[in-house]
């Protein structure tokens, strides 16, 4: 256990090496930062100081060491276009993000999975087929496209929901909460809808698929054959052996809804980092993309992690084994 | 999502029987395959089909701007789609606009197959460090969504390019993100048929008789790996359609003055407070069509070639 | 059939048909087999993989799964009809009156429930016992068949017993509600051969002492000559002979079964080298007219080609074979 954890963390520790050497990349070779920073009239003089404190004067290496223990501390530099510290804008559009997702997974698991456990029990049912056919068009249709409609449903037309913001937040210490105010509630449900409602599908055909499967198995007919009722067969051991790949699934998902949280906050103007990051794009602001890059497969690496983890609380085989 | 791998020499004989049989018998399947050709000849053939060319402003007429549909009160019979707020008709920017998208979809696919074909190839074939190299690469990429991918790549290609050219070079730019973020599926896949094949007696006769390898991989290894390359393809081309919708919505892609799809529903999608659905509901439903036309062809596609799910 | 018919059979299988639907029109898999079996015997069911016998099983157990379906003929238990039984009248006969178990111990158990929690809840499921005594019952049990330190090894998961161990936890499972009858298909294939002597031997006591009787689905004529009272061989879905293990085995009737008794290794014979029959079991959508076995058949002659045989009694069994019809021997 402890030997499979260590060389999980050192693998880890690997990958964000491999990301911090591309943001760096990004930063030190695309485009000049120098001419980036300073005003177009700056001197060659202030060219050759922010030169100096930024250290590009210095061997690669040494710049590269230096952008590591920088980012390892929380620092990412200077954004090129607001021209304040990117650490503290990332700070600020945190808490918004992960709200966000963290609404629209919890969504996602309390549709998807019962939908998913329906659809595999009675695979011929005229329920099941809607469900299928929708989780096929819901797989197809852009999550763009789906933000759009809900705006114009529940928005413009029936104007029941806010279509943009967060609402009114409340501070608790650096963090900015939204799920205190009603205004902030009212807010969260169309976003989270849209970054769920996709994962409802995945999630929906993944328990699908891997229930099938396991209703398939000799362990279950064997559980069928000894009389066991449907709700145990099901329930008590069909289930469970369906939820261990999904825990996977799901887990690694949470990092890439952070991603497509990027096309929610863009519809919905929600002040979050991949509004943040997406601004940056169209700006090439290098600093904010690199930060956002980092961070984003921090969380990754976390998620990872963790899911590996949690296999080990769940399935017996592996604590035996280490 | 994992395709098996299978013996390809079959493929010749199930195209004869049962790839056509379960088409025949698919009306989805028919149904998507009759969509995606509209589309596809619909924008092919969108400079003569069009009512009015969206790019010519000596035609437009702020007369006729925010017009509705046809069939809604106040609609005007020459704007089938209604118009936007600058009196373009709906349909032909949409006619232009999946001529774009179709044509970053299909460059973008062929380049991301040609190149995941030649990596493929000579992983599987070589393995060894080239081999451990790419599949690294192909590893970390594949940990990532392929939108976020698509953003950074293009971002770091925007930030490689001086400001003004952004616009002139967003085609350029959308197909190399794309291509980019994509091929690494091509490459897997090729590399673990090669891997296979690697181990069949033709290619060791073909060997013993001397050919090169480039030559082994090419003529002997490579008819043997298209099949689930084409299902890749099908599905990607969906994929590669999405991405650059996604990114043009996002506002950077198409710019526009060049509108594709997705840059119609983010300009159309500014409007929407002011009631005007259309401008930005008819190029969704293109879009969605056509996606999920494509989707339903490459799952037809992969089931048809793919003997273990029979 | 003869021996049997004194007492009243726990199980009567008549003219049972078992056909599968499919896109190229029904396939008959099981062709109208009929047998008995009374209570406490041991009937062996061997034929090559593919000619019914595993289905026969599952049909009896009533889990036979779509596109698969009975079309034809009736099964009795106790002298009640079951094949017709609704899915919960049947989920309450299984497990309860009749038991079974599979090829592979180590898929046959859920790896993530403890032995004693799959034990207990089947035992709880059948009888109206408290949890303390169901779990006293299971460790009971896994005593009986041969697990040291039940009491402790009954909170452990199925991964940390052996194969064989696990294969004897199989066997308390399907015999943990008292089952009157037990289908074991190929119980002892997917162990070692060390071991499924032992196996067999602990499935022959168990039913002996809980009073139950046994259909033994297997392709090893030697682990049915070794366990089994009665047995019936099956070809392309057919029973083509059935009858006591030992007259079977000395003076089979029927040529697939002479086949088959001469391509077992025995020791003592003096012949030189074993027979094997020629050719290959047909497939379901290729069955031959008339008898299914006459294109491999060294004495097939011109009725064989175009009628099915039916059933004749012959000394305490049954053969269908042309070479028989009409003259009892």
């Amino acid at each position: 256990m402890v030997a499979f954890v260590i060389r999980r963390l050192l693998q880890s520790v690997l990958v964000m090496l491999a990301v911090a050497l591309i943001a760096f990349t990004m930063f030190r070779f695309i485009g000049d930062p120098v001419n980036s920073m300073l005003p177009e009239n700056a001197t060659a003089e202030d060219r050759q100081t922010l030169r100096e404190n930024l250290g590009l004067d210095q061997p690669v290496t040494v710049q590269f060491t230096r952008f590591v223990s920088g980012v390892a501390k929380g620092e990412f530099g200077i954004s090129y276009r607001n021209k304040r510290p990117v650490a503290e804008m990332i700070a600020e559009r945190l808490p918004a993000t992960l709200e966000l997702v963290l609404a629209a997974a919890v969504f996602a698991l309390l549709l998807g999975v019962p939908i998913g456990i329906y659809t595999a029990l009675h695979p011929k049912g005229v329920l099941s087929n809607i469900l299928n056919i929708g989780s096929l068009i819901g797989i197809s249709v852009p999550t763009f496209v789906t933000g759009i409609l809900l705006i114009l449903i529940f928005s413009v037309w029936l104007n029941w929901l806010p279509s943009f913001g967060r609402g009114e937040t409340v501070q608790i210490g650096w963090w900015s909460t939204g799920f205190l105010t009603v205004s902030g509630l009212k807010s969260l449900i169309l976003p989270a809808i849209m970054l769920g409602l996709f994962q409802v599908t995945l999630i929906m055909r993944l328990v699908r698929a891997e229930m099938m499967e396991v209703l398939r198995s000799d362990f279950v007919r064997f559980a069928k054959a000894r009389g066991l009722t449907n709700r145990a067969v099901n329930f008590g051991h069909a289930l469970g052996n369906t939820l261990m790949p999904v825990i996977t699934i799901v887990g690694l998902q949470l990092g890439s809804m952070i991603a497509f949280a990027i096309i929610t906050e863009t519809v919905f103007q929600w002040p979050g980092m991949g509004l943040l990051f997406i601004q940056a794009v169209s700006f090439a602001d290098i600093p904010v993309m690199s930060a956002y890059l980092v961070l984003v497969a921090l969380v990754f690496v976390a998620i990872n992690m963790i899911v590996d983890l949690l296999y080990f609380a769940i399935d017996p085989r592996l604590s035996v084994r280490a | 999502m994992a395709l098996e791998v299978f013996p390809q020499s079959r493929i010749a004989a199930i195209l004869k029987s049962d790839i056509f049989y379960r088409f025949r018998t698919s009306y989805v399947t028919v149904a998507a395959a009759i969509v995606t050709l509209c589309i596809v000849m619909a924008a092919l053939l969108a400079p003569w089909i069009a009512p009015h060319d969206p790019f010519d402003v000596s035609t437009l007429s702020l007369w006729d701007s925010e017009l509705p549909p046809v069939w809604v009160e106040g609609g005007d019979p020459r704007f089938l789609l209604g118009t936007d707020n600058q009196g373009r008709d709906v349909l032909s920017a949409i006619l232009y606009g999946s001529r774009i998208s179709l044509a970053v979809g299909f460059v973008s696919v062929a380049l991301a197959m040609v190149i995941g074909i030649v990596v493929g190839l000579v992983s599987g074939y070589f393995g060894g460090m080239v081999d451990a190299f790419f599949m690294r690469i192909a590893d970390v990429m594949l940990s990532f969504p392929t939108i976020l991918v698509a953003l950074l790549v293009s971002g770091i290609a925007r930030g490689a390019l001086p400001r003004e050219m952004h616009d002139s070079a967003a085609l350029i730019v959308l197909v190399f993100a794309i291509t980019v973020t994509t091929w690494v599926q091509y490459a897997r896949t090729v590399r673990s048929s090669t891997m296979v094949e690697r181990g069949r007696e033709y290619v060791f006769a073909a060997q013993l008789v001397g050919r090169r390898p480039l030559a082994i991989l090419f003529r002997h290894i490579l008819p043997n790996v298209m099949g689930p390359v084409l299902v890749i393809a099908t599905i990607n081309l969906a994929m590669a359609i999405l991405i650059e919708a996604t990114l043009s919505f996002l506002g950077v892609g198409m710019p526009p003055t060049n509108p594709s799809l997705g840059t119609l529903i983010r300009v159309g999608n500014e409007y929407l407070f002011s009631g005007i659905w259309w401008v930005v509901i008819f190029p969704s439903l293109t879009l969605v069509a056509l996606v999920l036309a494509v989707n339903l062809l490459g799952d037809w596609l992969r089931d048809a070639l793919n003997p273990k799910l029979r | 059939m003869t021996a049997q018919s004194k007492t009243s059979p726990l199980l009567s299988v008549r003219d049972l048909s078992i056909c599968f639907d499919t896109r190229h029109g029904p396939l008959r898999a099981v062709d109208g087999i009929t047998f008995d079996l009374a209570p406490g015997e041991i009937l062996g069911m061997v034929g090559e993989s593919g000619a019914g016998k595993s289905l026969t099983g599952t049909a009896i157990t009533g889990l036979l799964e779509r596109p698969g379906r009975i079309d034809r003929g009736e099964i009795r238990f106790e002298g009640q009809r079951i094949d017709n039984l609704p899915a919960e009248a049947m989920r309450r006969l299984r497990g309860r009156k009749i038991g079974a178990i599979f090829q592979d111990p180590l898929t046959s158990l859920n790896p993530l429930m403890t032995v004693g929690q799959q034990l207990i809840q089947t035992i709880r499921t059948h009888m109206n016992l408290s949890r303390e005594a169901a779990r006293r019952r299971a460790i009971e049990f896994l005593g009986e068949v041969g697990i040291p330190a039940p009491d402790a090894r009954i909170d452990q998961y199925p991964h940390q017993f052996s194969g064989g161990m696990r294969q004897r936890v199989v066997i308390a499972l399907a015999l943990c509600a008292e089952p009157s009858l037990v289908i074991a298909d190929e119980p002892t294939t997917a162990l070692d051969v060390s071991i499924q002597a032992q196996i067999l031997d602990l499935l022959k006591r168990m039913c002996r002492e809980h009073g139950a009787a046994v259909i033994l689905v297997t392709h090893d004529m030697g682990v049915i000559a070794e366990t089994a009272d009665r047995v019936a061989v099956m070809y392309s879905g057919r029973v083509v002979e059935i009858g006591p293990v030992e007259k079977v085995v000395r003076a089979p009737h029927h040529p697939y079964t002479k086949g088959l008794m001469q391509s077992i290794p025995r020791i003592g014979s003096n012949a030189e080298r074993l027979t094997q029959i020629d050719g290959a079991m047909p497939r379901l959508t290729a069955l031959p007219t008339g008898c299914a076995f006459h294109p491999r058949c060294p004495k097939a002659f011109d009725a064989c080609r175009s009628t099915k045989p039916v059933a004749v009694p012959v000394e305490g069994g049954a053969v269908a074979c042309h070479l028989y019809q009409g003259e009892p021997v």
